[in-house]
């Protein structure tokens, strides 16, 4: 299961995909809105995806990771649209016989999302606005009315 | 016919998120001069999907291509 949603994430059903009788481990990365960063205060985030790559480019991480750890199973599942401080932006589950794998995977699929599939997020601050620029989140983009001031 | 796609900030600057460009033979970097030209925004850090595949700079666009401006991602 890899994919772009626009209703609430349950993280229980992306944990279902992954679970079969010879796993004995499965991770979940569940990532979430943050109010705080820094002294910054967000009221909101609007993600947003071009979607169909999106998917390809998830469901392609997937392959890597059964390639890379051959006995784990992979679920991703990233929400775009407006979303509101402790909202659910993406849930990853890893499946594997034994734990380790099952980290590993987790950790590659979170980090390669992080810098190849195309979604966006733009921050809506309570001074301003605007494009988060890259994943470590030390890029911005300002925009007019916004205040950038990372 | 060259449909080009646009997102995040780069589709607030310019207004749009589709762009038609009648076809020509360029590369990616061609085409991202060409957009830095005309709607005056950065391209150093932007990546380029030709038919949802990242494309390097040397690579050719073609007829009837769908070619995505994909800045700086910030999913997860």
């Amino acid at each position: 299961m890899f994919d772009i949603v626009t209703t609430p994430i349950s993280i229980d059903h992306v944990m279902k995909q992954v679970m079969h009788h010879n796993a004995g481990a499965v991770v979940t990365f569940v990532g979430t809105v943050r109010e705080m960063t820094g002294e910054k205060q967000t009221l909101y985030l609007q993600y947003e995806a071009y979607e169909s790559m999106a998917r390809s480019m998830l469901s392609r991480i997937g392959k890597e990771i059964r390639e890379k750890w051959p006995d784990t199973r992979v679920a991703i599942v990233h929400r775009i649209g407006r979303l509101e401080i402790g909202d659910v932006a993406v849930a990853i589950a890893v499946s594997s016989p034994h734990r380790q794998d099952a980290y590993e995977a987790n950790r590659y699929a979170i980090e390669h999302i992080k810098k190849l599939v195309p979604i966006w997020k733009k921050e809506h601050w309570t001074d301003g606005k605007l494009w988060v620029g890259n994943q470590t989140e030390t890029v911005s983009f300002k925009e007019r009315g916004g205040v950038a001031r990372l | 016919m060259i449909r080009i796609l646009l997102f995040a900030q780069l589709k607030d600057q310019v207004g749009e998120n589709k762009l038609l460009l009648d076809y020509q033979p360029l590369s990616v970097a061609d085409l991202k001069k060409q957009m830095q030209d005309r709607y005056k925004f950065q391209t150093k850090d932007v990546m380029v999907a030709i038919n949802e595949e990242y494309a390097a700079d040397y690579d050719m666009i073609h007829d009837g291509d769908v070619v995505a401006m994909i800045p700086p991602v910030s999913g997860g």
